[in-house]
């Protein structure tokens, strides 16, 4: 798939940085002249890759969170949200609905939800190095934007 | 992010508005939970019509306020929730613990 246009950013893993994260990310995704319902998902999903780096990932200190959107042909958004805290032990326990290591009120729902509102996404983790999720959305072309 | 809280009777009404994420789910949290230990209502009503965000950490409040009220046996109704929300109150199966109003 060829990328005709990507953006990166780096930012602190702090919790007044989620909206500017999902802004960001869903901003450059309008590009593809996305609906409302499609750059809602966006931004949800960023949140919650987002969210789970700050909760999850640096629980036990402060670090940098990687996001590297690019735009693929045919509208395809590709979001790519990297940490390199804690890692996860199972992922595939990590991705079953409701499962939470930090109990309190998170619902446990981080993972299912960017499975429901995105098309494909992959978790790829090291226990001490890092995690990276990779989401992938096709954007119904309304009205022929320009990529 | 803001909480307006009414009280009718044995009724409390908190109205949200703006986004609900991790980062603002705490003060909802705290204004929702002061109202409701002082006037122990025998229902909540949880008005999202004026929210313009919302991701899995508003699950997180509606399903903590849900366990705080089965305590004292009261009620949980959501209102006001744009199909946005909806479709994630669905994925997290809300509509066992609470009535959604309005659809």
């Amino acid at each position: 798939m060829k990328v005709t246009n990507k953006f990166s950013m780096a930012l602190l893993a702090k919790s007044s940085n989620e909206s500017f994260a999902r802004a960001c990310v869903s901003a450059f995704a309008t590009q593809l002249d996305p609906t409302l319902e499609e750059i809602s998902d966006i931004k949800t999903a960023v949140s919650e890759a987002v969210t789970n780096c700050i909760v999850h990932a640096y629980r036990s200190g402060m670090g940098n969170i990687y996001i590297t959107s690019e735009l693929l042909e045919p509208n395809i958004i590709r979001i790519k949200i990297r940490d390199k805290g804690c890692g996860i032990e199972n992922v595939e326990k990590a991705m079953e609905p409701l499962y939470t290591t930090v109990g309190g009120e998170r619902a446990g729902l981080g993972f299912a939800v960017m499975q429901s509102f995105m098309d494909r996404i992959s978790v790829r983790s090291a226990p001490g190095k890092g995690t990276t999720v990779t989401m992938y959305k096709k954007i119904s072309r309304r009205f022929g934007g320009n990529a | 992010m803001s909480v307006e809280i009414n009280v009718t009777g044995e009724v409390v009404t908190a109205y949200l508005s703006g986004e609900i994420d991790h980062h603002t789910a705490k003060a909802i949290r705290e204004n929702i939970d002061s109202a409701v230990d002082l006037n122990m209502p025998t229902l909540l009503v949880l008005d999202f019509k004026d929210v313009s965000f919302m991701d899995s950490s508003g699950i997180g409040l509606v399903m903590g306020r849900y366990r705080n009220l089965a305590k004292s046996g009261a009620e949980l109704h959501i209102t006001g929730a744009s199909e946005q929300i909806h479709k994630m109150l669905k994925l997290a199966g809300i509509e066992k613990l609470a009535k959604i109003e309005g659809r």
